[in-house]
């Protein structure tokens, strides 16, 4: 766990601030002066997790470096929904330059900046399908070469902006426009799908983590620690999209909670290579929570017997409580 | 502006774009009254003072307790805190021991010196209070407060009433009394006591009082006719325990000592009786465990000194050294009946406990005053009597027979006096809509085990009469002021603030809590979701 909790008394660290804490233990987000990276006018759907997650990393960002800090960004929502021609919604300098690129459009400035010596820091993002499938390549190319770049992906398990089309990112047995729930395996197929953070790592990197917009304390950490470190580095945030998942606008930070406390979306550190600590889960759920609060997985729940496939998601969500050892003790079921 | 090749528009902000016009629904910040609040019959805000004491402020919690009740550290201990039985932390894991923070704020304004408020500018208007018990006080305090002049008349030859003649001391111990009593009367309030008031027209025509407040609660003992070879054997519970006061002999007990009745009083002569040197000391009472009027913690903490009680029983005869008691079985009604199977026990003593009636002479002959079939002195919702001017309060009115109620009476017939003397009405505010637990999103709180108090060790308990239960310290005051949800009221966890995908949430800064900001609010209702306290409610936009 990369944030120090502070558990005595209240909501100690588990709300965005606590007026009994000194400022040192409150997030950047409780602050007045929080730069707002991504301010208000934005395009975003009602209850957008990624314009949540981009602020989140931004603003930590932007305090980590003293407002010293370059953005570039992959083709995606993020990017459509912030920049319509001819307003932007970036309070930061910000490049777009097509879906796939992200990650070399962010060498090249990382090393113009290098050559102006002025220590501008660089952030490459871009949403699951910019950069677990299109992106792939010249990510992985930033990677092995360590550029000095954090690369943070915005994880909404699938291409959303495009209509809910099936990425590498997206779940087993989740619904999507191109994995429709018809059929033997109704819903995308098990067996499918990358992990990217596990990828990042096999190229040893200095720093791998992973976040969620639930746990804000524990995401301005990483992001800060990533920002102490040079070379390549990734971050992957747990965004839900009320659209493309089929839940109501105000649910999703509790879709997000519920994925890391399900044991679906672990919440890990990594550095060079090794899996240095984990966020425990703090109230365990069954994965039956996490998926019956979406449409994308409406197929599993409706008949009268429960389906075999929550059986085998719960297995994926078990093997990862076991590997990165979220829950304190022997593991036990929810 | 001459542009650079190939760009043709400036850059603009997302700033022009109001996607306020999305929302279908409005988030608003709603205040909401709090079990603690809504239950406490003193009317005190608990959830307020709470909140200070959570930032160590204890000075203005201790302030903000004596905006209801000036008795903050008699409370703490005598109050049967109903406030702890609606708490809502309950159904997380245990209720916030509200009275022990309370009382370690009467306490440390005691040891600090505190004084009570400044009284407001004099109105010139007298008012004579009658009793100085907790009611009596808590009017002349709130009175006092509001500008007047105010007496308080007692027969008995110290203040306190049943805080001094009926709570025992190892429960309240008397300099806790004392302290509080003396702060009100450091206000200018003056304190006549031995005095007693038979005749309230007249009272109040002679001293020139513009209002009465009369509040001299229920100390007359009921009895039962028991036959009795010795009828000196036979005692009643007040008396005692105003002998045990210092008001009169010293009261003798003997060896065995049965107590007659189920009551709070019971169980406080019972115990009483183990501290005076009694072996044995027996509660009789004709019902079951399930029905018996005393509080369950009085019982356990009796049951736990060695008191014994004999459920489903009447005292039918007392003898020498013995008496005879008739055992009773619950009829179908859950009345108990008489079986006619008899049995003798020891006992020396036989202390009657079968609850207080109203002393209502000094009320008997003023014109206009009703009363009710059971004995208690008829009054309107503002407490006055039918006589124009005369309130009535605590033990005599008909509700609840408890210090906290008594306190709160004081505290009502102090605003209706005040609004009487201006020539006008007192109108309360209207109350919020209660905050439930289903309101809240209990995941933020942290998990926290409620602060057990310390207490006497057994062997000191029996034997003495020095205070049972010993009080929080700093430290664990904090922490179990701390364990407040704050229900339905923003605390400024600045959640709503940070988990808006719109950044449109202002906040106004420490104490001034946040605004919306409904130019670029979407409506998603995030922030009502994620509120931990319930303090924000999603209202249709009219379309």
């Amino acid at each position: 766990m990369s944030s120090q909790r502070i558990k005595f008394y209240q909501t100690g660290t588990f709300t965005v601030g606590n007026r009994l804490l000194d400022d040192s233990h409150r997030t950047v987000q409780a602050s007045m002066t929080r730069a707002n990276a991504l301010t208000s006018g934005h395009r975003a759907c009602q209850g957008c997790g990624e314009a949540l997650g981009a602020r989140y990393v931004l603003d930590t960002a932007m305090r980590a470096t003293g407002g010293n800090l370059i953005a570039v960004n992959a083709t995606g929502c993020l990017e459509v929904f912030t920049t319509p021609s001819p307003e932007t919604a970036w309070q930061l300098p910000w490049l777009h330059s097509l879906f796939g690129n992200a990650a070399a459009v962010a060498t090249g400035v990382a090393a113009a900046m290098r050559v102006k010596g002025k220590g501008t820091r660089v952030i490459a993002q871009g949403g699951d399908g910019g950069t677990t499938d299109i992106g792939f390549g010249c990510l992985s190319g930033m990677f092995e070469r360590n550029d000095d770049v954090l690369y943070v992906c915005y994880d909404n398990e699938g291409y959303m902006n495009t209509g809910v089309q099936r990425s590498s990112a997206t779940p087993p047995a989740a619904r999507t426009a191109t994995t429709p729930a018809v059929g033997a395996e109704p819903g995308n197929p098990f067996g499918t799908g990358k992990s990217l953070p596990l990828l990042a790592m096999a190229h040893r990197l200095p720093y791998v983590a992973t976040a969620s917009v639930f746990d804000l304390h524990d995401l301005e950490a990483k992001v800060t620690r990533a920002m102490g470190f040079g070379g390549a580095r990734y971050l992957h945030v747990f965004v839900p999209c009320p659209l493309g998942w089929g839940f109501a606008t105000d649910r999703t930070i509790e879709l997000a909670r519920l994925a890391a406390e399900c044991g679906l979306f672990p919440l890990f550190e990594a550095i060079d290579g090794e899996v240095t600590s984990s966020t425990p889960i703090r109230r365990r759920v069954p994965v039956d929570a996490y998926l019956r609060a979406q449409k994308r997985f409406a197929h599993l729940f409706d008949g009268d017997q429960a389906d075999p496939v929550v059986v085998r998601l719960q297995a994926l969500a078990d093997d990862n409580i076991r590997r990165f050892k979220l829950v304190d003790g022997a593991g036990g079921r929810p | 502006m001459k542009k650079p090749f190939a760009i043709t528009l400036d850059p603009g902000s997302s700033l022009h774009n109001h996607t306020g016009s999305w929302r279908t629904q409005r988030p608003t910040y709603v205040d909401r009254l709090p079990p603690c609040n809504a239950t406490c019959p003193a009317g005190e805000d608990v959830q307020r003072w709470l909140y200070h004491a959570e930032a160590g402020d204890y000075r203005a919690a201790w302030e903000a307790i004596l905006d209801d009740n000036p008795l903050p550290a008699v409370m703490g201990r005598a109050c049967y805190h109903t406030c702890e039985g609606a708490c809502n932390r309950a159904q997380l894991d245990e209720a916030v021991g509200i009275h022990a923070v309370e009382r370690f704020l009467g306490d440390l304004a005691i040891r600090e010196g505190w004084p009570a408020p400044a009284p407001a500018a004099a109105t010139g208007k007298r008012v004579l209070v009658v009793g100085a018990g907790p009611s009596g006080l808590a009017a002349a305090y709130h009175l006092a407060r509001l500008g007047h002049d105010v007496t308080i008349r007692d027969a008995m030859p110290r203040a306190g009433g049943m805080m001094r003649y009926g709570i025992p001391r190892y429960r309240l111990p008397r300099e806790i009394v004392d302290a509080e009593i003396e702060r009100i009367v450091t206000m200018g309030v003056r304190l006549e006591l031995g005095v007693r008031v038979d005749d309230l027209p007249a009272a109040m025509r002679d001293g020139g009082f513009d209002a009465c407040f009369a509040a001299v609660g229920a100390h007359l003992a009921k009895r039962v006719d028991i036959p009795a070879a010795d009828a000196g054997k036979i005692l009643d519970a007040i008396g005692l325990l105003r002998q045990v006061e210092g008001l009169g002999d010293a009261p003798l007990l003997g060896r065995r000592v049965v107590v007659y009745g189920g009551g709070n009083t019971a169980l406080d002569v019972a115990r009483t009786a183990k501290r005076l040197g009694a072996t044995d000391a027996v509660i009789v009472y004709r019902r079951t465990q399930a029905q018996m009027p005393a509080h369950e913690d009085e019982l356990r903490e009796a049951l736990e000194e060695g008191v014994l009680v004999r459920w489903l029983s009447t005292v039918k005869e007392m003898g020498e050294g013995e008496l005879t008691i008739e055992k009773m079985t619950l009829g179908a009604d859950g009345k108990p009946v008489p079986t006619g199977e008899l049995e003798t026990i020891a006992g020396d003593t036989l202390v009657l406990a079968l609850g207080q009636a109203v002393d209502l002479t000094p009320l008997r002959a003023v014109p206009g005053v009703r009363f009710t079939p059971d004995g208690s002195v008829e009054v309107g919702p503002d407490l006055m009597t039918g006589y124009p001017g005369l309130f009535c309060g605590g033990d005599m009115v008909p509700a609840d027979r408890t210090i906290t109620v008594a306190v709160g009476h004081g505290k009502k017939a102090a605003r209706h006096i005040d609004a009487y003397l201006r020539g006008g009405a007192y109108e309360p505010a209207a109350k919020h809509a209660p905050a439930g637990f289903d309101r809240l999103n209990t995941w933020y709180y942290v998990d926290a085990d409620r602060t057990v108090q310390p207490q006497l060790e057994m062997a000191r308990r029996v034997g003495t009469f020095a205070e049972v239960h010993g009080g929080l310290d700093e430290t664990t005051a904090l922490f179990e002021a701390r364990r407040c949800l704050s229900c339905g009221n923003c605390f400024e966890c600045d959640n709503c603030f940070g988990v808006c995908p719109d950044n449109a949430v202002i906040k106004l800064g420490p104490g001034k809590r946040f605004r919306f900001d409904l130019d670029f609010c979407k409506g998603c209702g995030v922030c009502a979701r994620e509120c931990p306290c319930g303090a924000i409610e999603m209202v249709a936009e009219e379309i």
